[in-house]
């Protein structure tokens, strides 16, 4: 009856329960195993080392690291000195309004228009990976490339912390002390609520992704986009928007080193993020689903 | 439940029996207007090694594209293993291996990585016999010794390997291969037409698009001619040479009255070029030893006497047209 037998054809498995797991760690390596991603995140790893640095420099000469040394910088800089915890939280209070999306902009725009202009996207489809399924398996993986991406900032920053200065007590932004374990793990919280705040941008990314099939132009726009949303955040004339732009609560995570903890502009954050990640990522498959596939 | 909605399409819109793809008025106009493919009605039997031919530009791989289901025809319908694409994409393709205009590789794995990227994209692959099945795609393209190199570190024919490996992952229903022979060397078109040879002696269908001719002669059982977006032709090769009739010469130093013989023996479309004088052959009743003994009672001295077969080229010029420019 069916065509299958007639031409006798091989029988046909059927897909495994666990139908997206494959192609997510297919994508998961493929990510991983390229150059650029190992330098990206090469070069994030860097940034809390020389943040380090500089500042070990800039106070060894001095006296011990007044609390009025840290001037301009990024929030937390001036109690580095007193205790290398702190290099996480300036490590990703400087990292996240450029340097974090940025990487992740270049993964997320890259992730599917990158295979499109390689050519092997159409492969991937003919496999067949299922348009769903594999934009899925996309988005996953820029989330998880997010969530390493801070934790490698993280990371870094902490063991530079522990190597250039002391360690101890942790003073929140209320004044209150709290143990040093307990600093580490807000440190922890902080790191996934930063992974957390880049989840609507890497929709955006995924969405741009599929609109065009070339990988530099995806990532250029993604960028761009990140930017622009930065400089019209800091435009007091646009204050009625400024709730709706994905970078307005990123620094909410400072709120984490309150006592108690504050949590509404927290909540706020990952609410954006969400409604962010739900109308890019429905415009991403929308897109992607219906596209055709010329190149 | 989906299957017998399927079955009860299958038997209003599907193809007749034993026809592996069958398309009914598919057309495709790009955006921008270009129209690639026009009303195309092309049928595929099942066993056969299918050539699909034409010029540059008259919409093999638009219609290779329509049917994986890369992208969606203006209008028509096209049926792959008796599923309409691209709504059955998902069911049909794990029995479809394609290559589609030229490989695609990710020049940062290794050949042997490229290919257990491409077989974890399918969800219907077993991933416990993946290694196996990797490594005798590997080996059945011949790339077994380089595969543990960087795809971007591959000749053009070893990518045009490699992306054959990948189509040939599972064992397959139907190949689909654009200008497989595309960029190797003569030793590597011969493999290929011997495992085309191969596969289709397993009972697998192999729609083939090439520009070489008598390659197409030599592994094709059937054929098909787009000109223009158009299909000109399709059926067993062996009736499309036949179609295009071949050419009587007759050498000699006496051509004037060769030519009068063969006029008075029905013979058509003289053309006397020096001492040759070449006719269309005539029809199949007129033996042609007569025909020469005629030659040689009415005093015509003959040197040279044969009728030369049309090739597939001739039929492809003739159905096609001499232009050489890229129309559309
Ligand atoms: N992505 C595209 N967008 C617009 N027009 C296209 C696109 N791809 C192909 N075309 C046009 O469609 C027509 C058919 O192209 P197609 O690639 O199907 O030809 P082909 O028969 O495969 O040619 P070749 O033998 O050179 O590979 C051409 O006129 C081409 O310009
Ligand atoms: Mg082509």
């Amino acid at each position: 009856m069916s065509q299958a037998e007639l031409t006798a054809g091989p029988a046909v498995r059927a897909p495994r329960r666990l139908w997206a797991l494959g192609i997510l760690r297919s994508e998961l390596t493929t990510t991983f195993r390229r150059w650029r991603t190992v330098a990206l995140l090469g070069v994030l790893a860097a940034v809390p080392v020389l943040i380090g640095i500089a500042v070990r420099i800039e106070t060894g000469d001095g006296s011990e690291g007044g609390p009025g040394g840290g001037g301009g910088g990024p929030a937390f800089l001036s109690q580095v000195t007193n205790n290398g915890l702190f290099l996480v939280f300036a490590a990703l209070s400087a990292t996240l309004p450029v340097f974090l999306p940025m990487a992740v902009g270049v993964i997320a725009g890259d992730s599917v228009a990158g295979e499109a202009s390689g050519g092997t996207l159409r492969y991937l489809l003919v496999a067949p990976a299922g348009r769903t399924r594999l934009l899925l398996a996309k988005y996953a993986s820029v989330l998880v490339f997010c969530l390493v991406a801070t934790l490698v900032v993280a990371v870094s920053a902490l063991a530079a912390g522990a190597l250039l200065f002391p360690v101890g007590e942790v003073t929140t932004i209320s004044g209150t002390r709290i143990g040093f374990g307990e600093g580490l793990l807000r440190a922890g919280l902080i790191a996934v609520a930063v992974a957390v705040s880049l989840v609507g941008f890497a929709a955006l990314g995924l969405f741009i992704s599929t609109l065009t099939d070339s990988g530099i132009a995806a990532m250029a726009a993604t960028v761009g986009v990140l930017i622009t949303a930065q400089i019209l955040d800091t435009m007091p004339q646009l204050d009625g928007i400024h709730p709706y732009l994905f970078p307005h609560y990123w620094l909410s995570f400072t709120d984490l080193l309150r006592d108690p903890v504050y949590w509404d502009e927290m909540v706020r954050n990952l609410g954006l993020q969400a409604v962010y990640a739900a109308v890019f990522g429905s415009a991403a498959w929308a897109r992607f689903t219906t596209k055709d596939i010329s190149v | 439940m989906t299957d017998t909605v399927a079955a009860t399409a299958e038997r209003e819109t599907g193809p007749g029996p034993g026809t592996v793809i069958e398309t009914r008025g598919l057309t495709k106009r790009y955006r921008g207007g270009q129209l690639a493919v026009d009303g195309l009605d092309l049928a595929v039997p099942a066993g056969s090694v299918f050539g699909f031919l034409g010029p540059n530009g008259s919409g093999k791989t638009t219609t290779i594209r329509m049917l994986m289901g890369l992208i969606a025809p203006t209008s028509g319908t096209a049926h792959v293993l008796g599923r309409p694409v691209p709504t059955a994409a998902r069911t049909v393709l794990p029995q479809v291996g394609a290559l589609i205009e030229g490989p695609a590789l990710y020049g940062f794995l290794t050949g042997r990585a490229n290919l257990v990227r491409f077989d974890s994209a399918d969800p219907t692959a077993d991933p416990r016999t993946r290694r196996a099945r990797v490594e005798s795609a590997l080996d059945r393209v011949g790339l077994a010794g380089a595969a543990g190199k960087k795809a971007k570190a591959y000749s053009l024919g070893m990518k045009q390997r490699l992306g054959l490996a990948a189509a040939l992952l599972q064992p397959r229903s139907l190949l689909v291969l654009d200008e497989p022979t595309n960029g190797l060397d003569p030793q590597g078109m011969r493999e290929i037409r011997s495992l085309v040879r191969e596969l289709a002696a397993e009972g697998t269908t192999v729609f083939l698009s090439s520009h070489l001719l008598d390659e197409i002669e030599q592994v094709c059982t059937h054929a098909a001619v787009m000109a223009r977006g158009r299909l000109v032709v399709q059926g067993p090769v062996s009736a499309l040479a036949a179609g295009a009739r071949g050419r009587l010469t007759v050498t000699t130093p006496d051509p004037g009255e060769a030519a009068r013989v063969l006029a008075a023996h029905g013979a058509t479309g003289l053309v006397t070029d020096g001492d040759r004088v070449s006719a269309e052959a005539p029809p199949g009743e007129v033996e042609l030893a007569d025909l020469n003994a005629a030659l040689v009672r009415g005093g015509v001295r003959v040197r040279a006497f044969g009728v030369e077969r049309a090739s597939l080229e001739d039929a492809f010029v003739a159905l096609t047209g001499e232009g050489f420019d890229v129309t559309g």
